[in-house]
């Protein structure tokens, strides 16, 4: 059950997508991003589909993976498709019946934000999916490296994540012990209204808290034994490095980025 | 002696129609009977903890049946809450599920969704923890301001205040010192001769299975190995070392005591009775 | 040979809680540890034996007395990374002391605080998993692996700081058996071939029977010092302090009293088979 959670999930391989740098593949994510806000029309939207698409091709990701990715963000989808449905007004009125009105523009409006909603998932997920949590922290330390000046602890930060990427399965796996042991005594999670069913998680949640306080109180003082002593002077394992497809991945970025704001200039 | 358990063909598999497929229980039957001590020994991995989450319903068989007094426990399944309060299950450390303010509340949580109330919830609660040895004066305490040995005796309470008719045991010893383990045993042999309860004890430790149980079961890579009393299990000492297990420390001597030629019958697992065996070598001179 | 760790007079109380006395929880420790030794510390829950490893490598500092790694005060500020670095710690519980979610990564944790440089870095994260014989799980996710096989990479990731002395604070006690061997024969090896100072503290007095030194402590202090040949024979007083002994001194002690011609200290089963056999015989 909690083990299905995909947020943050790793797909090794071996592809292009996988093995470009985690600076690279951060810097494409958000060029995509910016392209998917500028695109306007058709085309510009058929643009962006077809760049995700390649992506998914390249990096061996089963599609079907990507749409899972989709299921728990699909009541917001589904909202805001709606909202835009309903909302949306305009002089021409293509249905209506009483109150429900349904516009050519919110038609319009709907599908493109639903599109670009499912999109933008889409290709996030895809660099999650392509990069190992430990290298994607990494990648975001060494391009916020230039924050530091401005005294924001970029180091702090990273290691926070890193950590917090290390103990997901690990209180996973305690929280489906203690329910196992809570339901040995009889707890029911399943029964009940709303109130009972938040009451019933009190003997879950405490005890998981306990517990994840223990685990920080011991592992600051393990990372103290051996040596921790914040990101001053810390070298690394593994030395991220440009390569050519780097700058050959970024340079077909901007040139999307460049062509979608040239169709969205014509309208299309 | 009425069999209060039985395990009839209990295949259990993790993970069907993906790579990952894995049986942890593969075919298991035995019964468990009333009453009794029985030992659960196994490697880590050999299945124990996903055959003892059957037995009371926290999971169910991929194929084959758990009886409880002869009903299959998941014959209504709306109703295996209550084969939960039958078949009391006390995981491996169990201190970490505490979670109330005081004491004696942690231990009335159970009792209290069996749906006891007043004066028998209140018996239930003290015999407990009487039975493991918690003063009156601590149950209004914080179970968080109790030491690790008094935690785990306050967990075990919370699942002996059900009064289930079988407890099991998930390595309830698991990092005491050797005061605190001895302590936590006499409790629980306590409670098994006063109550008759059924009681399985789940453990690495062959020591500890040794000297408390009345039948051992040795569990092997999602089988039953054997099934036995202790002295019929530790006469097959040399099939359990090549199946990776321990044995006793004093079957061990008593083997290499036979392989040196004396007349000692390696089926030992007492100080005591293997000190006998050793004192009726001179008298008998059966010394070859 | 010369000392890694002196204790001088050590004393250690942790804070009283609201309105009580503070808990002492060492009461005078005199100890000198050798280097290149293999010593294990037993004693009971609260006996003060988890306390005095972590004042090894300056967690804990002393309330009274000192601390001396190679000669360094611990109560001395500058000194700490030097110190931590060449006493490492393993604990209790595998999974709250690995940092990262691939093993060499984990490893490497120690180093790159350091300051190593990234080839060098390389070379001992590779040394440090051969060493405790878990290179062949180098990319692995620590969380999927047993008990026994995220303590040697605790231990390995110890290793990886070249440090001159290891200590285990009951590093074995959440292991199964096979675990609790995988760890203890890793040890042993460390100890034999590198030359690297093994400091065990536990429990289990089955632990301590190929060690060169064992100490026993009970309520702070000291209160035996020898090899296991000397300590385990002291059955009356282990007793008296909520230890055991080996089966094997129990049955010899028991034959003794009967009358048997049999030695006390042989500790092993294979000894004790020995021994027996011989008075048999007469």
């Amino acid at each position: 059950m909690l083990k299905d959670i995909t947020l943050g999930q790793y797909f090794p391989g071996t592809t292009v997508a996988h093995k470009l740098d985690p600076r690279t593949k951060i810097l494409l994510v958000v060029l995509y991003i910016v392209a998917l806000f500028c695109a306007k029309g058709v085309v510009g939207y058929a643009l962006m589909a077809l760049c995700l698409a390649v992506c998914v091709r390249i990096s061996k990701v089963g599609i079907k993976q990507l749409v899972r990715g989709l299921k728990p963000v699909l009541f917001i989808i589904i909202f805001t498709g709606l909202l835009n449905l309903f909302f949306v007004t305009d002089d021409t009125y293509l249905f209506q019946w009483g109150i429900i009105r349904i516009s050519e523009a919110g038609l319009r409006n709907a599908i493109f934000m639903v599109l670009r909603i499912m999109l933008l998932i889409m290709g996030t997920f895809l660099m999650t999916y392509t990069t190992s949590p430990i290298s994607l922290t990494d990648g975001l330390e060494r391009l916020l490296n230039g924050l530091k000046r401005f005294h924001v602890p970029v180091h702090e930060l990273a290691m926070m994540m890193s950590i917090a990427l290390r103990f997901i399965p690990t209180l996973i796996e305690e929280t489906d012990k203690i329910m196992s042991a809570q339901k040995a005594r009889g707890a029911d999670f399943e029964s009940g209204n709303i109130i009972q069913k938040a009451k019933a998680l009190i003997p879950i949640l405490v005890p998981l808290f306990i517990s994840a306080f223990r685990r920080a109180d011991e592992l600051a003082t393990a990372m103290e034994c051996r040596c921790y002593h914040g990101g001053e002077g810390r070298t690394k394992l593994h030395i991220l490095k440009y390569e050519r497809r780097d700058y050959i991945a970024l340079t077909i970025g901007v040139l999307v980025l460049a062509a979608v704001l040239v169709l969205r200039y014509f309208g299309i | 002696m009425e069999p209060i358990l039985q395990i009839k063909n209990l295949t259990h598999t993790y993970g069907v129609g993906t790579p990952f497929q894995r049986s942890a229980v593969e075919d298991m039957s035995f019964d468990v009977y009333e009453g009794e001590f029985l030992g659960i020994i196994g490697h880590t991995g050999s299945g124990k903890s996903t055959l003892i989450q059957h037995l009371n319903g926290l999971l169910k068989p991929t194929a084959g049946q758990v009886l409880l007094g002869g009903k299959d426990i998941w014959a209504e399944p709306k109703k295996i809450r209550d084969v939960r309060f039958r078949v009391g299950l006390v995981f491996q450390y169990p201190e970490y599920q505490l979670f109330e303010e005081t004491v004696y509340k942690d231990i009335a949580f159970g009792p209290t969704n069996q749906g006891k109330t007043g004066d028998e919830l209140d018996r239930c609660v003290r015999d407990a923890a009487r039975l493991v040895g918690i003063r009156d004066d601590q149950l209004d305490k914080s179970p968080f301001e109790l030491s690790g040995g008094q935690k785990r005796r306050v967990a075990l309470a919370g699942v002996l205040a059900m009064e289930p008719e079988v407890l099991v045991l998930d390595e309830p010893t698991a990092g005491l010192d050797p005061a605190g383990r001895e302590n936590l045993m006499a409790n629980i042999r306590d409670f098994h001769r006063n109550r008759h309860t059924t009681v399985i004890l789940v453990s690495h430790s062959m020591d500890e299975i040794a000297q408390n149980v009345d039948r051992i079961l040795v569990l092997k890579s999602a089988h039953v190995l054997m099934s036995g009393t202790p002295a019929e299990v530790f006469a097959r000492a040399d099939e359990l070392l090549t199946a990776g297990l321990d044995v006793p420390q004093v079957t061990r001597i008593a083997m290499a005591l036979k392989e040196r030629g004396l007349d000692i019958d390696p089926a030992v697992y007492t100080v005591e009775a293997l000190e006998q065996q050793i004192l009726a070598l001179r008298k008998g001179g059966a010394v070859c | 040979m010369s000392a890694i760790i002196e204790t001088k007079e050590l004393r250690f109380a942790y804070p009283a809680d609201e309105g009580g006395e503070p808990v002492f929880a060492l009461r005078g420790v005199d100890l000198e540890i050798e280097k290149g030794s293999f010593v294990v510390v037993l004693g009971h829950n609260g006996s003060g034996k988890s306390t005095l490893a972590k004042t090894f490598n300056a967690v804990l500092l002393p309330a009274g007395g000192k601390v001396y790694v190679e000669g360094m005060d611990t109560l001395d500020e500058k000194l700490l990374l030097a110190i931590r670095q060449r006493v490492g710690m393993v604990f209790q519980n595998p999974d709250n002391q690995i940092v990262a979610n691939v093993v060499e990564e984990d490893v490497a944790f120690a180093p790159e605080n350091l300051g190593v440089p990234t080839e060098e870095i390389r070379r001992r994260v590779d040394d440090a998993l051969k060493a405790v014989g878990m290179y062949e799980f180098v990319t692995h996710a620590p969380h999927l692996l047993s008990g026994g096989q995220k303590q040697r990479i605790a231990i390995a990731g110890v290793i990886a700081m070249e440090p001159e002395c290891i200590v285990l604070d009951e590093a074995t006690a959440m292991l199964d058996p096979v675990g609790r061997r995988e760890v203890l024969s890793t040890v042993h090896r460390l100890n034999r071939e590198k030359g690297i100072t093994v400091i065990l503290i536990t429990h289990h007095m089955n632990e301590a029977e190929e060690a060169d030194r064992v100490v026993v402590m009970d309520d702070g202090k000291v209160t035996m010092d020898g090899t296991p040949r000397e300590v385990f024979t002291r059955i009356d007083e282990l007793r008296s302090m909520g230890l055991t002994t080996p089966d094997t001194v129990d049955l010899l002690d028991r034959l003794q009293k009967d009358g048997w011609n049999v030695p006390l200290d042989a500790l092993t089963v294979e000894e004790c088979a020995d021994a027996i056999a011989a008075a048999a015989q007469n």
